[in-house]
Parts: C-alpha cells; sequence; structure tokens
C-alpha cells in the first residue's frame, strides 16, 4: 500500500499541483488583504469585497458579463444542437465532410481573426456595437464547442429509438422533443455549460465586439490592471473561481452521482 | 399431396375470394447499385403469423421496414387492406413494429413505455390507464409498471416492447428478429407465448427471423427470401416435406441430395439413375421430368432407416459402412459412407440407452426408404 505514495509519487503531486494553482491560492490570500497595496500582508480583511459591491463600474460589467453569458451560451446550445443533429442525423451527402469540417473550424481559428471578421461583419451592416453585438459573437463561436459535444453523444444513441416514436405516431419533431432530447440532455446541459464558461471568460472577441455602452467583466479587469492591480479586483477574482469551482463541481457530482444510480440500478435487475 | 388438404384449418391463402391485407405488387428496392428487394409480389392475409427467413441481407428487413414506412419501395406499391401505403409516413400507418433492439425508452418507466403510443393516438385520456394495464397484464408484467428499462431483465424488456407495439391494437404487427437476444430455453418459452398472444389479439403478425426452427415453430406460413427474391411462400410443413428447391431444401434442416437422371416410369414415379453399378433410386414426384431429365433426390435423414441386416419391405436400399455418429441425447445421426464415396446422413431416435445401440463406427450397415420419402427437384 505503502508503494502508492512514494517520494517520488508524492513530489511529482506537489510540483503539479503547486504550478497549476499557486497563483491562484496567492490571488485568493490577498482578496483579503487589509493593505491597499497589494504586494504587503497587513492583516485579514475583507473590506475589498465590500468596496467592490460599492464600484457601480464593476457592478454594471458584471451584469452585461452574465447577460451576454445567459444569453450567447443558450442561443449556442439550440443552434450547436441542431447543427449537431443535422451531422449526426442527415447520413452521407455530397460535401459532407466539408460541411462538418466547416462547424468545427471556429474551433482552431485564432480569436484575433474571429473577432476582427465579426467587427468588420457589424460596421458593414451598421449594428452598433453593444451587448446585442457581443452576444451574437459569443454564440458565433461557442457553438462549436456546443456541436461537438452534443454530436458525440448522438453519434452513440441507438437511432431505432427515434424510429420506435415515430412507428408509435410521433411527428419527426415531436420523437426529437419527447425522446431524443430527453436523452441527450446531460450532453446538451454540458454543451451549455461549456459555452456559458467560454463567453464568461472571453476577453479577445468581447474587446473586438463591445462598444462603450457595454463592457464585459474580463475587459474591465483587464483595463483596470493596465493601471495597477488593486486588492479590489482580486476579491472579484476570487469571486469568479468560486462560481466556476462550484458550477464544475456540482456538474461533476450530478453526473457521477447519475452513473452510480444507474450501475445500482442495473445491478438490481440482473439479480430479479 | 396428402397433407395440403387440410381445408378445415386455418388457410386463407387457399381461398381465392380472400381480400389480403397486405400486399406487395411488383416491389422493387434500390440502395444505390445494390437491388435489395427484386421485383417481389407477395399476399398476406388477416390473422396470419407470416414469417419472413433467410440469410442476412436476403432483403427481409429491408421489406420489414417498408411496411412500418421507413424505407419506400423504388418501384411498385404495397397496399394495407386495400390502401396504397407508398405515401403515408410511418407515425400514419395502423402498423407497429417491434424492434429488434427492443429499443424502449430509457427515461420512462415501463407503463409510460406502454402509453407512449396511446398518448399520440385519438384515445381520450381516461381509457389509457386501463389500456396499459391490460397490455401489462397480458405480458404478466403488471408489479414492473414503475420501473425503468434498465431496472427490468432481457426477457422482461422484450414483453414490454410486445405489449408497446400491441397497444394501439395496430392491423400488422412487425417483429424484427424479436427473440434474438434471448437464450435458447427462453426463446423457445417466448415463441409459445407470442403465438398464444397473436391469437388472443387476434392481429396479423409478420416475424423477420434467420432462424428456421423459430420459424417453424411460430409461423402460420413461411416465405423462404434470398437475394430480394421470394423463394418459396407455403407453411411450415410443405416448406420442410415438399421444398421447391435445392436451397429451401438445404437452407431448412439437414437434407441428402442425390443428383442423378430422371427415368419416368409409370404415373408419377421414377428411377433416378444416380449411379453405373447401383440399382436405381425409385421415388415420386409431382413435377414432371422428361426422361434423362437431370434431377436431384432429396431426403431427410430422419427418413432413412439404418439396419445392421437388408429389410425385406422397402423399395429403396443401399449398403454403406458407418463414418461418424454424432449423438444429441434424444436423437443420432449417422453418416454413412456408400461404396461410390457419397455420404448419406440417417437420423434415429435414440430409444434405447446408449450401452445397447447397435452400431457404432466403421460398422456395415444398411440404408433405406421408401419410395415416398424424398422429393424430386430439378434445381
Amino acid at each position: 500500500m505503502n508503494r502508492r505514495y512514494s517520494w517520488f509519487n508524492i513530489t511529482s503531486l506537489t510540483l503539479g499541483f503547486a504550478f497549476l494553482y499557486i497563483p491562484m491560492i496567492i490571488l485568493v490570500i490577498y482578496s483579503f488583504n487589509a493593505s491597499k497595496l497589494v504586494t504587503v500582508w497587513a492583516g485579514f480583511s475583507t473590506r475589498w469585497y465590500g468596496e467592490l459591491f460599492q464600484n457601480e463600474a464593476f457592478l454594471d460589467a458584471a451584469w452585461v458579463t452574465l447577460k451576454v453569458g445567459l444569453a450567447s451560451s443558450t442561443l449556442a446550445t439550440v443552434l450547436g444542437t441542431m447543427a449537431a443533429y443535422v451531422m449526426v442525423r442527415s447520413g452521407r451527402f455530397m460535401g459532407r465532410t466539408l460541411f462538418s469540417g466547416m462547424i468545427y473550424a471556429p474551433l482552431v481559428m485564432p480569436e484575433v481573426i474571429t473577432g476582427l471578421s465579426l467587427l468588420l461583419l457589424f460596421i458593414s451592416i451598421g449594428l452598433d456595437r453593444g451587448v446585442l453585438t457581443i452576444i451574437l459573437a459569443h454564440t458565433t463561436f461557442s457553438m462549436c464547442y456546443v456541436s461537438v459535444v452534443v454530436s458525440s453523444r448522438l453519434a452513440s444513441f441507438d437511432q431505432s429509438l427515434e424510429e420506435a416514436a415515430l412507428d408509435l405516431g410521433c411527428t419527426p419533431f415531436d420523437a426529437f422533443r419527447s425522446v431524443t432530447l430527453p436523452i441527450i440532455t446531460p450532453a446538451v446541459l454540458s454543451g451549455w455549460l461549456l459555452a456559458f464558461t467560454l463567453s464568461l471568460d472571453d476577453l479577445v472577441i468581447a474587446s473586438f465586439t463591445s462598444g462603450p455602452s457595454a463592457t464585459t467583466l474580463p475587459i474591465k479587469i483587464f483595463s483596470a490592471v493596465r493601471l495597477g492591480v488593486s486588492p479590489e479586483i482580486n476579491a472579484l477574482s476570487t469571486i469568479l473561481i468560486s462560481i466556476v469551482t462550484f458550477g464544475v463541481i456540482s456538474a461533476s457530482l450530478i453526473s457521477k452521482r447519475a452513473i452510480a444510480r444507474q450501475r445500482r440500478e442495473e445491478q438490481e435487475a440482473l439479480q430479479v | 399431396m396428402a397433407f395440403d388438404s387440410g381445408s378445415a384449418a386455418f388457410a386463407p391463402w387457399e381461398d381465392p375470394g380472400q381480400k389480403p391485407l397486405i400486399s406487395f405488387k411488383s416491389v422493387t428496392k434500390r440502395f444505390g447499385n445494390f437491388t435489395a428487394i427484386d421485383n417481389l409480389t407477395l399476399d398476406i392475409f388477416e390473422k396470419e403469423f407470416f414469417a419472413l427467413l433467410g440469410p442476412s441481407g436476403c432483403g427481409k428487413t429491408t421489406l420489414m421496414r417498408m411496411l412500418a414506412g421507413f424505407e419506400a419501395p423504388s418501384e411498385g406499391t404495397i397496399m394495407l387492406d386495400g390502401q396504397d401505403i407508398g405515401p403515408i409516413p410511418p407515425n400514419k400507418r395502423a402498423v407497429n413494429m417491434m424492434f429488434q433492439s427492443y429499443a424502449l425508452f430509457p427515461h420512462l418507466s415501463v407503463a409510460d413505455n406502454i402509453a407512449f403510443g396511446l398518448k399520440r393516438s385519438d384515445m381520450p385520456k381516461s381509457e389509457i390507464a386501463g389500456r396499459v394495464e391490460e397490455m401489462l397484464s397480458l405480458v404478466q408484467l403488471s408489479q414492473f409498471a414503475s420501473r425503468r428499462p434498465h431496472q427490468i431483465s432481457g426477457g422482461q424488456r422484450q414483453r414490454v416492447a410486445l405489449a408497446r407495439s400491441l397497444a394501439k391494437a395496430p392491423k400488422l404487427l412487425l417483429l424484427d428478429e424479436p427473440l434474438g437476444a434471448l437464450d435458447k430455453k427462453l426463446r423457445q418459452e417466448t415463441q409459445f407465448e407470442l403465438m398464444d398472444i397473436q391469437e388472443k389479439t387476434g392481429t396479423t403478425f409478420v416475424i423477420v427471423t434467420h432462424d428456421q426452427e423459430e420459424a417453424m415453430t411460430v409461423a402460420s406460413r413461411i416465405a423462404v427470401v434470398n437475394h430480394g427474391k421470394l423463394v418459396q411462400v407455403a407453411p411450415p410443413d410443405r416448406i420442410y416435406e415438399a421444398p421447391n428447391s435445392i436451397y429451401v431444401a438445404d437452407f431448412i434442416g439437414d437434407v441428402n441430395i442425390i443428383k442423378g437422371l430422371a427415368k419416368p416410369e409409370s404415373d408419377n414415379r421414377y428411377a433416378i439413375q444416380w449411379c453405373e453399378n447401383h440399382a436405381p433410386i425409385i421415388g415420386t414426384s409431382q413435377h414432371a421430368f422428361a426422361s434423362d431429365d437431370i434431377c436431384h433426390f432429396a431426403i431427410r435423414p430422419e427418413k432413412v432407416s439404418i439396419t445392421r441386416d437388408r429389410p425385406t419391405d422397402r423399395t429403396n436400399t443401399m449398403q454403406g459402412k458407418v463414418l461418424e455418429i454424432a449423438y444429441l441425447g434424444n436423437i443420432s445421426t449417422y453418416h454413412v459412407e456408400l461404396p461410390t464415396g457419397q455420404v448419406i446422413k440417417a437420423q434415429q431416435a435414440n430409444n434405447r440407452r446408449i450401452s445397447r445401440r447397435s452400431f457404432t463406427w466403421h460398422d456395415s450397415v444398411w440404408l433405406s426408404f421408401t419410395d415416398t420419402a424424398g422429393v424430386l427437384l430439378s434445381q
């Protein structure tokens, strides 16, 4: 048993985790610093959290980010699921490889180019930059992530389930709604979460497509840091880290429990 | 022949006045360059238990999927109850299907699976629960109503799938290899259950299978399909006793085929010259053969007797040596090599204990059969 905790193992583990988490731990610790100077420790305090919630500019940016995240991830989930469904279900047709390649291309496209091309598009159609343009831009780049997640689930989906639904009187849309969708819901949800996270931390595309009327949190943080790191930013980042951590842990717990329950029920079925 | 005269039995296909429930009229189905169904014409009657039997890739599943509405014929028409069902989508057809994988909805309980089709029919909401209850008791699963499909055993899933496809009382039920996933013992029990349910509900069943024993057990008629064509359509006993070709004789059960030249004797009696220095086989045939036509004499192993001494009361006798014995418990199959090198299979019921068995390897034995035991086939 002791072999599993040899010195080599412990050292590698410590180094790896230290590399990953020391920056964040420092950030979290300094967010509770009483001093105004970021690098000088002057005792524990939550005063920067209080001040953060007094800061109108940050609160506005947070609100914009949340709105953009919810709207764009929802739109991206709808579009991405539709794209995945068509690509997996339509079988072979002329140019299928080209089409699926085109759906996945934004995954590897440099963000600067995506941002720039969207900016050019919005200018040429005369759309004022603001919340709407950021939502559209985020939908564009995150829908391909959703479609990757959903199409991998659909590929392992037994198509006779849909045929059975049609056979029992469903229209194709009803079959999708009442059979396919409930079964692929976990994949759709994780696609949505992925899109939401991507939208939450995007800086490059948002800075191309945002206007004076709307600034997202990453843009706000980035521009504030250029004038020097303030303890308020540390507090804000700590809040963001907790939100993301909470989301990831609860999502993995939910799916782990679902798998464990299904295992247990299948065991019971075998004993019947 | 003697065995097709049972007119009192269920045989609507022999009554020219009967209207078929389903008729395929010169149906062809192509997938690209591949012809899955080749100009096929077939009538299936109400209350039949009809089996489509053939090797995998013969087109039997395509036939079924065309009935369900998942494939459309490339040419020809399919009529259901006098109506061309070509343009009707699967959800509007009075046809239900039981899938090979059962295709139970994993997110719904057993009862909700059965109610799924009813909720989409014009049945009033108040009657649905009663109908679900009725179907559950038909397949003896009432105490499992609230379980999910993955919480019940394979045999129970099979019965849920059957109940779900029967719930809407379809005119026609399609069963795609319904028992393929069950073990042998359960499969045999379920075959009888299927027949029982078919009789109780009076539904027309069309079953697709590659298991000839299953088709023989359950079906009122069997269509042997090969390369997208019907080879023979007949009740199980006729398929077995009077196959119309070597393909059918060989596909269904075990058979000895002896090739020879036909020499007509009288009426439908023929002498088959199969070996230069051996007496010809005497057989009968419904089909006429001209003198010196090439013919194939097909005889089932269980119709060939095996004895130590030459029997005096049989028309055909031949001597040989026991080459192999396959002991199956209830019966034994003997492979007997004739002096010509040909091997003939003979089957005998083991009605004595094995220690008292009369023949063993390399014994010299006599094979014999009557003149009506086999059939003459041209190809």
